[in-house]
């Protein structure tokens, strides 16, 4: 009979230890598996000397296990500590590889070998997942790596680098400056990478400092004791075997997510989005009873939560009530909302009120609400204005809100108790299409992007409902603002939502038309083939239509329809959409005026078929999903980096712009400079949530950046530096005169270096947000050669460049 | 969107330029002083006033350049504003010293300020026709892409003459020493790089090996020690070496007069502003001198 537990705990990232902790605090019988031969591996593999921060600063700790801001090494040791005080029961390398229910609990099993009972189970191992290892023997060898802190420790070496992706390219490139680099690609290209980085291995591989073997995968690594080299790895290649000499393997395969694992256990996902968390109940348990997950795996990222709930879990499994350590703070944010009692209280009515929120689980009401404002503006008060750029999700709670439609004839509508808004820039991650101005008792609740998305990723029912709503409203308000819901609802019925990857066809010229699509993700190009060639006459981003006139009156495509990038449509279909055209005489009129502008401006495009390749040089560089994009005409650039100068002066003496790296097309050149993304990929997986938009479009990264260096993966553009806060410069003045400090634009240097263990944050252009006159690259380039444009004008700025 | 100085807000200081200078003129000609024109008439001091405002607003421009923090306009603004204006100053002047020009202190600031203006003339010339030649030069290469390729040819140049022969292999050596990009400014000026001689001496090289009666002994007896050891012993294998050897040299020529000329574009683009400031002071230091001395014969 094997061991018996009353809680076995997964993992010993900082949820699972506070779990641990208190269990052996309480008493309790437990036992803690960690797969590593330490503890919490996720911050064990942070680069030494991290300064890890303890967001969000508002919420208590609530752990046996203490945790403040400071370094990685004093944090760990800490822990180490801690873990030994209390007495936790850890059992390291040791993997668990399947939990399953067996008679009053769980029977769990380890990949040595081990099978514990257990009553309970916590699960706490994060989303890092486990390392892909090379699969084959010798993987574990000591020469065998699967991490690369510093590539400057190593010299002279021969040395595989097994991947093909971001990590595996970033750390050959960087080892081949002193060593002897062979990458191994399973496939026969680099595709996969970032365009930086496929352009960088392919440079080396062609200037021969890399050598590269295509279509190959390692079959055996053995260790050699006789030989200048450590060992040697066989590969299977194409033409058959092949031998390395090496000292030194590097492999950077990824991980292996863990959510195959997790439900093997049984668990649930909402569904097939990588996003998606399982859901589970205010008190952390899954939908197997008696199993709860606590920390990054169940949606909560930060190390402070992760505690909370560790300790927080244990509590629960005894039967003890505790309120969350979150109370005081939904509590702070509920006062706000008029009539006030309790928090279980104002959520209820939340819940009641506001239907959407109806289909999601008490727990995750609670996140939702955490992340979000309660707002009770005045009446009359402008909850957002027209074109700001905006990307908060509003529901609400009490009263009603009025939006105006048309601002010249103050025409408006109103919403009412129990309706959402502002899901149109939330989508779209456009600027708002209308100004929302309070209406009487309003009380509203202010969702950020990413916790809504997260919702609508994880709750069915609430995606649905928002599309609906979505589609119901963009019709409206983009052809007939006039025209009642009865009215449209024929259209709507027939409309459908349709998904396109960048380069997929739309439509193509001369196919008969039956149908239109207005964009609501991304953008696309409009082409005609003149002379055999594709030549692009036009952008159409998210928020307009395409496709109308072949249902009109022309009955075939008169152009070519692309996703410019991954792009979503609202397809309206061709006969109900007539229907609706007679019903409405203004709407045709409308139509049909826009079409003649746009028909002139197509025209005006093919007589220059040169401007075209400039949009499409410029889509090609990704600026389809830009809003704003920082362009240089090398005619007219001096070469003078006052832009730069200007960027590092008014940002801490750090240029988040690159002038020179980039593409150069007919004398225009994108450099490395941010485009603030309709959808920045960098907000994508920011834990602490820190990556903003600005009312203006600005992309900035708030100071609660904890420094994990997620975005700078996730930037395709390659914008995003990791930096230390740079001390203070004296005046313009007090350089000229008395030479003191460093000079413009110069890197301000620090008298008392003291980089170490101080803490690195993100930095990336903000558009010199809260600096009058706008950007300072543009308003410093003498020559006006740099200035940003949004990809709307490119049509209009590819005209200008004759 | 893009457009040049020049051109920036429809020429808007070309014309505030002409009317100023028009406006001097027209008071120039309509005034009387009842005497020969010149800078000390109430016209003359108003012109004066006007000139030493421009020429202080002017040295200004270099102040707001680096105040990267200033909101007032746009620098490009601020530029085309300089260059018309800046331009407008000669005619002032002219005007204000009622064309009476002497071997003085008051002239002396005169030829400053006009070496300063041509100096700027010869600026607007660079900044309007460099980047375009310095963009085609660059195929969309950087220059440090650029020096690191040079770099790459250099060892792998070296690997190339070391298989072949010691003697090969120093006159490479030699080459890469005697390629030498950037360095002092008259260097960067001429586009210079000394990488050609090592190519040239091994193409005689080459063609000796081929045709022995093209010899002929005077210079460079190294090198035809080398040629003798070429055409005398070389294997072929030698020979298609030394082939690639000559292909990666030339590649590397390319490349480098391709960095020299970006560099000596750079360095078009900048040295005017050597004389063009540094003049600028002595402009302002000498018109300090002409308004006190003006005022000490008054
Ligand atoms: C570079 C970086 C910097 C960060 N900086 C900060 C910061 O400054 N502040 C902050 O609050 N947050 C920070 N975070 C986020 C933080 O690290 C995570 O939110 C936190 O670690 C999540 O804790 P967890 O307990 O859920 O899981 P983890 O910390 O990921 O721990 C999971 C543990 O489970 C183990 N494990 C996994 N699978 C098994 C298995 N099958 N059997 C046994 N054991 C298993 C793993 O080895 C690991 O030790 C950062 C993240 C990164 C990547
Ligand atoms: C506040 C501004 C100025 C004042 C008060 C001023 C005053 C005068 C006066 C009084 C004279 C007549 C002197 C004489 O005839 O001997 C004069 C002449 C002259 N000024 Fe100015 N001046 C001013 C600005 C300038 C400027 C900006 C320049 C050009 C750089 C300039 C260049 C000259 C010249 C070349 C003469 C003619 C000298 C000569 O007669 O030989 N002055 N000025
Ligand atoms: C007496 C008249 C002038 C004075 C005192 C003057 C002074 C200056 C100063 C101080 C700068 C700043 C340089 C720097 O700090 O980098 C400058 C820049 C410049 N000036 Fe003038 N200038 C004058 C006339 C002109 C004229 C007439 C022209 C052109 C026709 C001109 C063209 C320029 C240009 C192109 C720059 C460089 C701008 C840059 O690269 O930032 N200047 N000048
Ligand atoms: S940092 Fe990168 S991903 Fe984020 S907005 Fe800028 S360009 Fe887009
Ligand atoms: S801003 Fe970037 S580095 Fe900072 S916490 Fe967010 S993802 Fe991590």
């Amino acid at each position: 009979m094997s061991e018996r537990f009353k809680i076995a705990i997964v993992g010993s990232g900082p949820g699972g230890l506070s779990a641990a902790a208190r269990a052996a605090e309480r008493g309790e019988s437990h036992v803690l598996f960690e797969a590593e031969e330490h503890l919490s591996n996720t911050i064990y593999r942070y680069q030494k000397g991290k300064f890890v921060m303890d967001e969000p600063g508002i919420l208590p700790l609530r752990s046996p296990v203490p945790f403040k801001a400071g370094s990685r090494e004093s944090i760990l040791d800490g822990w180490d500590e801690a873990a030994k005080r209390v007495k936790i029961n850890v059992r390291y390398k040791h993997e668990v590889s399947a939990i399953k229910p067996a008679g009053n609990g769980f029977e769990i099993k380890c990949t040595n070998g081990q099978i514990v009972q257990a009553d309970f189970v916590v699960m706490g191992i994060g989303l890092q997942g486990n390392i892909r290892k090379l699969g084959c023997p010798g993987e574990d060898l000591a020469f065998v790596q699967y991490q690369l802190d510093d590539p400057d420790e190593y010299e002279g070496e021969t040395i595989a680098v097994v991947g093909a992706g971001d990590a595996a390219i970033e750390n050959a490139v960087a080892l081949a400056k002193q060593n002897n680099v062979i990458i191994i690609n399973r496939k026969d290209e680099f595709g996969r990478a970032k365009k930086g980085n496929e352009q960088a291995i392919l440079k080396a591989i062609e200037d021969g400092t890399i050598e590269c073997y295509y279509d190959s995968a390692p079959e055996r690594v053995d260790a050699l004791s006789v030989g200048r080299k450590k060992g040697r790895m066989i590969l299977a290649t194409k033409n058959g075997k092949a031998q390395i000499l090496l000292d030194r393997v590097i492999a950077r395969l990824g991980a292996t997510a863990p959510r195959g694992f997790v439900e093997g256990c049984g668990v649930v996902f909402p569904n097939k989005d990588p996003a998606s968390v399982p859901a589970i109940s205010s008190q952390y348990e899954s939908n197997v009873k008696g199993l709860y997950i606590v920390g990054a795996l169940g949606g909560y990222p930060l190390i402070k939560q992760a505690m909370n709930q560790g300790y927080e879990v244990v509590e629960y499994i005894l039967g003890q009530k505790v309120e969350p350590a979150d109370a005081p703070l939904l509590k702070a944010k509920f006062e706000k909302m008029p009539g006030f009692r309790s928090v279980d209280e104002a959520l209820a009515r939340v819940q009641k009120n506001v239907r959407l929120l109806a289909h999601i689980t008490p727990l995750q009401l609670r996140e939702f609400m955490l992340d979000s404002d309660i707002r009770a503006p005045k009446p009359g008060e402008t909850i957002f204005n027209r074109n700001d750029y905006t990307n908060t999700f509003f529901s609400i709670v009490e009263g009603e809100v009025q939006v105006v439609v048309d601002a010249e004839k103050n025409q408006r509508v109103s919403l009412r108790r129990g309706e959402f808004f502002g899901e149109m820039s939330l989508i779209s991650g456009r600027r708002r299409s209308a100004t929302v101005l309070a209406g009487a008792n309003c009380v509203l609740i202010e969702t950020p992007r990413r916790s809504m998305n997260r919702l609508i990723n994880s709750v069915e029912a609430v995606k649905r409902e928002i599309d609906e709503v979505f589609i119901l409203r963009a019709i409206q308000s983009r052809f007939a603002p006039e025209a009642s819901a009865e009215q449209l609802a024929e259209v709507v019925a027939a409309s459908r939502l349709e998904r396109f990857k960048a380069g997929d066809v739309l439509f193509n010229e001369g196919e008969v038309g039956d149908s239109l699509h207005l964009v609501r993700v991304g953008s696309l190009t409009i082409s005609r083939s003149i002379g055999g060639k594709d030549v692009v006459l036009s952008y159409v981003p998210a928020g307009n239509y395409v496709g109308e006139m072949a249902l009109m009156g022309e009955s075939r495509r008169s152009a070519t329809a692309r996703a410019a990038i991954a792009t979503e449509t609202v397809r309206l279909d061709g006969d109900s959409f007539k229907k609706l055209v007679n019903r409405i005489p203004v709407l045709r009129l409308r139509l049909q005026s826009e079409y003649r502008q746009r028909t002139a401006a197509n025209l005006a495009m093919q007589a220059m078929p040169s401007g075209g390749d400039i949009i499409s040089f410029l889509l090609a560089q990704g600026a389809g999903e830009a809003t704003d994009i920082l362009l240089i005409d090398e005619s007219l650039c001096v070469r003078c980096d006052n832009c730069e100068k200007a960027c590092a002066e008014t940002h801490g003496g750090n240029s988040r712009l690159n002038r020179e790296a980039g593409p150069t097309f007919a004398q225009v050149h994108v450099p490395t400079s941010c485009r603030h993304c309709e959808h920045p990929h960098c907000m994508k997986d920011c834990p602490p949530d820190a990556i903003h938009r600005a009312p203006n479009g600005e992309v900035f990264i708030a100071d609660n950046c904890i420094g994990c260096g997620n975005c700078v993966r996730n930037c395709p553009y390659g914008v995003i530096h990791m930096a230390t806060k740079a001390p203070k410069k004296p005046g313009l003045i007090q350089w000229l005169m008395f030479g003191r400090g460093s000079g413009p634009g110069e890197a301000p240097h620090d008298p008392h270096d003291k980089h170490v263990g101080q803490l690195k944050q993100a930095v990336k252009c903000d558009m010199c947000k809260g600096i009058q006159g706008g950007p300072a690259c543009v308003r410093s380039c003498p020559t006006g050669a740099a200035i940003r444009i949004s990809p709307e004008e490119f049509p209009a700025y590819a005209q200008s460049r004759r | 969107m893009h457009d040049s100085i020049l051109t920036y807000a429809r020429s808007r200081y070309l014309w505030i330029a002409i009317a100023l200078s028009a406006a001097s003129l027209i008071a120039y000609f309509l005034h009387d002083p009842g005497g020969p024109p010149n800078g000390g008439t109430w016209l003359g001091y108003t012109l004066g006033t006007i000139g030493a405002l421009l020429i202080v607003w002017l040295m200004f421009f270099g102040i707001r350049k680096r105040h990267y923090l200033n909101g007032a306009g746009t620098l490009r603004g601020w530029l085309s504003a300089h260059i018309y204006l800046g331009t407008a100053l000669i005619l002032i002047v002219l005007l204000h010293a009622g064309f009476q020009l002497g071997w003085n202190i008051h002239t002396l600031a005169f030829v400053l300020m006009l070496i300063v203006i041509f100096s700027g003339f010869f600026g607007v010339y660079v900044y309007l026709r460099y980047p375009t030649l310095m963009t085609r030069n660059r195929e969309s290469a950087t220059r440090e892409a650029m020096l690191e390729e040079v770099n790459e040819i250099d060892q792998n140049a070296l690997a190339l003459a070391d298989g072949i022969d010691p003697k090969i292999h120093s006159v490479v050596l030699r080459s890469i020493q005697n390629t030498r990009l950037g360095g002092g400014v008259w260097t960067q000026l001429r586009a210079r790089d000394g990488s050609d001689l090592a190519l040239d001496s091994l193409h005689k090289a080459i063609a000796a090996r081929e045709n022995r009666q093209e010899m002929k002994t005077t210079e460079m007896p190294t090198m035809f020690a080398m040629v003798d050891f070429l055409a005398g012993r070389a294997t072929d294998k030698q020979g298609e070496a030394m082939r690639k050897l000559i292909d990666l040299i030339s590649r590397k020529k390319g490349l480098a007069t391709k960095v020299a000329r970006d560099m000596q574009y750079q360095a078009m683009m900048e040295i005017w502003l050597y004389i063009h400031v540094p003049l600028s002071f002595a402009l302002l230091a000498a018109l300090i001198a002409h308004i006190v001395s003006s005022f000490f014969y008054w």
